[in-house]
């Protein structure tokens, strides 16, 4: 019984425990098997955690440790996720990457890099002249001695992968229980008794997606084989004007430290200049440093002054669940019907599709029974589009003419229509407050950040129907 | 569509411009907003004190706005609001339906609209940009610390209260102590919210002394002069913000749970940029010369979108100046050879290379000065919007004198106060001296 004196729920197949870009993947693909599936998260919307505040970038997995399991996943998972955004509309442009050389040394370790790259099953990667390098990034800051191309490396949106995921598994039957962080597991016979922070669920195998407490729900269950130190990365977001700066997303050489500082262009066509690396205590110390931002322009005007000129839209942090190994924390106690997805560090966006495929086949190993529901399999649901490059609605006269709604633009710098707005709300999915709609819309993301529209749009969200604007809680009335 | 004038903008300059080009005999005056209503910020500036340079009287924002909507639609020009300018297809961007290819047009500039109605194109004879200018919001700021709810710049405040007639909860902290902050004090507290305290980096406010003196006396609201705001915090809500103090370098925390960025403007540059429009490096609006022309042939450019932020009626003058040039210009357009049309951005190029286009004189600014505006003396048209250039100063100087050079001779020298983020007025009759073929005009402090 639980403490409300409702009866226990029946026990459900699988517990997925938080609803990051990881665990959606796993609800998404275990939703098509002839099982009653329940995913579980702290928030109050799917993706809160690192999932929402990373680089955003599709990886190739050049540079990954060959032979570990992250490099297979990545490599899998970019493949799969390549194909599922083209049918799930999520905003994706393959820009290709340039990393950069500024100095003799790094110059030299591009042997190194090629031969890893190709290691990693990377076979695509070459070799760019300074002068090619110019003739194609032309604002590029003076002495750069030359590059790697990496042409496959993409953008992708980290907002709507995690939202189309969940989408499809809710679609499919899963149960979706946001606001609920777990708190214990106790073994009972045969099943977990998980005691949550809205009653307790009972669950015959649990997944751990928790991401930065993954080690936390690891304890739970018994295993004792990690520990989550964080680390921070700040990021700075300049505006759509200074998109055109930029072709590809320029790396820098790795040290043994640190990925370093990357400029990237986004999907919603802004360009992106960071992360910093800092470990940090706190799990949920995503705060932005006045030391980490001066930093970051301080590296941003060495690799184009160009860019640094410009205004910034935004600055945001991250916080990636590093362990003390280098490798995904991914492992299936089948005495326990446990699988723990951990330590999914710094290319979990990338690799979700191919995790999510790798935990679901050890999962059958270990005994999960994988029945194909009946009927011909779904496919993917088809989100509304958010990035830049494709036809957005106010773009598009014929939806106009259909619906007015997408005509009334709301949100300026964004261009977001009242029908956008509209449509999210009323998703299967829906925004929880502000913060829920701008991942789904862009209202009010852009360069003046609310001066013209928020107020309408927190107007738009409090009318009936609409959700309740988390950030509007000082507003009374 | 085919109209004699674009305007982009029903705030005091577009509108005064569009009304003014109605008198001087235009037929076709389109005007759009990207609002449901027209007027511009003063919709949402319930205070009063506008109108007193160009109507002559002292009204509130609403009633200011509501005056020039009523002369705009008396005066027979055609208005539209929800309808957003959001490109110029000849420049590529935004990419439009291939159906929607403008039918090429010989000399006019061709621009997208989105509304209710529809996407739709627009070929017009000159455009001018009246697209006003915002507040830097915190992140452009530059501003560490958690993201929380509660953070908010003088236009989102005055639109929630006023036009959507929300209260506010809880203690405010104010970010800048200049005209606009004082402003938005009296929202704060009109709203039903508390004021903590306006906070500024500088020595001392930037506002008139009985601003100052009424929110100590008054409101009992004081000025924390010499401090910067080093971070907010709070995470769902903000729960305080961290106030550095320059003198000491220590940093406290003061609980609040809204803060209010005021000033520190710019300008909506951003059709300016997509048309190709060169940027003055001070103003970061369009260049524009004395007769608001930009580098775009037949595009020019008004109000705060080239002076951010002066008041209304400044705004206003503005516009109706611009219009005076905008009707000299098509009156003495030579139609081109039909099938010449191209983007905006390479129809000045091609002008440029003609040699057919005598060029503006910049003008420079030095020292403490920020920018001025306009920054061009045209070879044409010598004289400023309303008879004086406006300027603006990074410092505080009681007794400054402003000297105006041009290749080493003395133009004017005039006496200015200097203070940061209020106007500096500085007459104009010296740039009928300006020597057209001469170097740009430098404007220093002595
Ligand atoms: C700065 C930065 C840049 C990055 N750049 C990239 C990139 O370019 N490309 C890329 O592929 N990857 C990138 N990553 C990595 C990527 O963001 C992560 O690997 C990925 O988001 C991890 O997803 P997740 O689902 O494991 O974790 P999360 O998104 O953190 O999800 C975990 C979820 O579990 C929930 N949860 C935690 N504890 C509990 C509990 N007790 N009960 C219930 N719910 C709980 C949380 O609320 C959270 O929603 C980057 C990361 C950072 C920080
Ligand atoms: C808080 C505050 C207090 C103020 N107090 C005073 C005062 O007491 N007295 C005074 O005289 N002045 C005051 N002002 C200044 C005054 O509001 C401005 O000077 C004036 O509004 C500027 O006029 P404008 O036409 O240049 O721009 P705006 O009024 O900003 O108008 C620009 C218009 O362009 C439209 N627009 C922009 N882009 C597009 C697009 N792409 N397509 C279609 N439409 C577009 C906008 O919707 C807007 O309506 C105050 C300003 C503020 C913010």
């Amino acid at each position: 019984m639980t403490a409300l004196g409702r009866p226990p729920e029946p026990v459900a197949d699988v517990l997925i425990v938080g609803a990051g870009v990881v665990g959606t993947a796993i609800a998404r693909t275990l939703a098509r098997y002839d099982l009653d599936c329940v995913i579980a998260d702290a928030g109050n919307d799917v993706g809160t955690g690192t999932t929402k505040a990373n680089t955003a970038i599709l990886h190739t997995g050049f540079d990954a440790v060959p032979g570990s399991l992250e490099s297979s996943l990545v490599r899998r998972g970019a493949e799969l996720l390549r194909d599922y955004a083209q049918q799930a509309g999520i905003p994706l442009e393959r820009t290709g990457a340039l990393l950069v050389a500024w100095s003799a040394d790094q110059h030299a370790e591009f042997a190194g890099i090629e031969d890893k790259a190709r290691r990693n099953g990377y076979l695509a990667i070459r070799y760019v002249p300074a002068a090619e390098l110019y003739a194609r990034e032309p604002h590029l800051a003076a002495g750069a001695l030359g590059a790697l191309e990496i042409p496959d490396e993409s953008i992708i949106c980290p907002w709507t992968t995690p939202l189309a995921y969940a989408t499809e598994a809710v679609r499919a039957g899963v149960r979706l229980r946001l606001r609920t962080p777990v708190l214990g597991v106790t073994a009972a016979d045969g099943w977990h008794e998980v005691s949550t922070g809205s009653g307790s669920v009972r669950c015959r195998w649990l997944v751990n997606a928790a991401g930065l407490e993954s080690d936390r729900i690891d304890a739970m269950l018994g295993g004792s084989g990690f520990t989550i130190a964080p680390r921070r990365g700040e990021l700075i977001v300049f505006d759509k004007l200074a998109r055109p700066l930029v072709g590809a997303i320029l790396l820098p050489v790795p040290t043994p430290q640190t990925k370093g500082v990357l400029v990237a262009p986004t999907v919603y066509g802004n360009v992106l200049l960071g992360p910093t690396a800092q470990d940090v205590p706190d799990r949920s110390d995503t705060a932005t440093t006045g030391t980490g931002l001066s930093s970051l322009l301080a590296a941003g005007r060495k690799i184009m002054p160009d860019l640094v000129r410009e205004e910034v839209t935004a600055t945001y942090a991250g916080l990636r669940a590093a362990t003390e190994h280098r490798d995904y924390q991914i492992r299936i106690d089948a005495s326990r019907r446990y699988a723990c997805v951990g330590g999914i560090r710094s290319t979990g966006l990338t690799a979700s599709l191919g995790i999510a495929e790798y935990v679901v086949g050890q999962l059958a190993d270990a005994g999960l029974e994988l029945r194909k529901r009946d009927g011909s399999p779904r496919k993917p649901p088809v989100l509304p589009y958010i990035g830049q490059t494709g036809r957005r609605p106010y773009q598009d006269d014929a939806r106009i003419a259909a619906d007015p709604a997408y005509g009334d633009i709301v949100c300026h710098c964004e261009r977001v229509s009242r029908g956008e707005i509209r449509d999210a709300l009323a998703s299967p999915l829906p925004p929880a407050d502000l913060d829920g709609l701008r991942r789904r819309t862009r209202a009010t993301n852009g360069r003046c950040q609310g001066f013209f529209c928020a107020a309408r749009v927190a107007s738009l969200m409090g009318a009936p129907g609409g959700a309740r604007a988390g950030r509007d809680a000082r507003v009374l009335a | 569509m085919n109209v004699d004038v674009l305007v982009a903008g029903a705030g005091p300059a577009g509108l005064a411009a569009a009304i003014e080009l109605r008198k001087l005999g235009v037929a076709d005056v389109l005007v759009v907003d990207r609002e449901h209503q027209a007027g511009g910020i003063p919709r949402h500036c319930a205070h009063t004190g506008f109108g007193i340079r160009d109507l002559h009287r002292l009204m509130t924002g609403p009633a200011y706005a509501q005056h020039y909507r009523g002369a705009a639609s008396a005066a027979g020009v055609t208005l539209r609001t929800g309808t957003t300018l959001t490109g110029w297809p000849a420049t590529g961007w935004p990419a439009t339906d291939a159906s929607a290819t403008p039918e090429r047009q010989s000399g006019t500039i061709t621009a997208t609209l989105t509304s209710p109605a529809g996407v739709q194109i627009v070929h017009a004879g000159a455009v001018l940009l009246a697209t006003g200018c915002r507040e830097r919001p915190r992140s452009a700021r530059l501003v560490p610390g958690s993201r929380p709810a509660g953070v908010m710049t003088t236009g989102e405040l005055q639109q929630r209260v006023y036009l959507h007639g929300q209260r506010l909860a809880g203690r405010a902290v104010i970010v800048g102590a200049e005209h606009v902050s004082f402003s938005a004090m009296l929202t704060l507290l009109h709203a039903g919210a508390e004021v903590t305290a306006l906070v500024t980096d500088q020595p001392r406010h930037q506002s008139f002394a009985a601003f100052r003196l009424a929110a100590r006396l008054r409101w009992r609201v004081p000025v924390w002069t010499g401090t910067a705001v080093a971070g907010i915090a709070g995470r769902d809500e903000v729960s305080a913000v961290l106030l550095r103090d320059d003198r000491d370098g220590s940093v406290r925390s003061v609980p609040c749970e809204l803060v209010v960025f005021t000033g520190d403007w710019i300008p909506d540059h951003e059709l300016a940029r997509l048309a190709g429009a060169a940027l003055d490096p001070g103003t970061l609006g369009p260049a524009v010369d004395t007769a608001l022309s930009t580098s775009v042939p037949g595009m020019f450019a008004a109000g705060n979108l080239v002076h951010a932020a002066e008041t209304a009626d400044v705004a206003a003058l503005s516009g109706r100046h611009a219009a005076a040039h905008i009707a000299a210009y098509l009156a003495a357009r030579q139609p081109a050879a039909p099938g010449r049309q191209a983007a905006p951005g390479r129809q000045a190029a091609m002008a440029g290379q003609a040699g057919g286009r005598r060029v503006p004189v910049p003008v420079m600014v030095a020292g403490p000065l920020r920018w001025i505006s306009p920054n061009g003396i045209s070879p044409v048209s010598p004289e400023p919007p309303g008879g004086r250039f406006v300027l603006r100063s990074g410092a505080f100087a009681g007794r400054a004198r402003l000297q105006v050079r041009q290749d080493g001779r003395l133009l004017t020298s005039a006496p200015a106060r200097l203070v940061p983020g209020r106007s500096i007025r500085l007459d104009g009759r010296w740039a009928r001296h300006v020597d057209p073929a001469g170097g740009p005009v430098q404007v220093g402090v002595l």
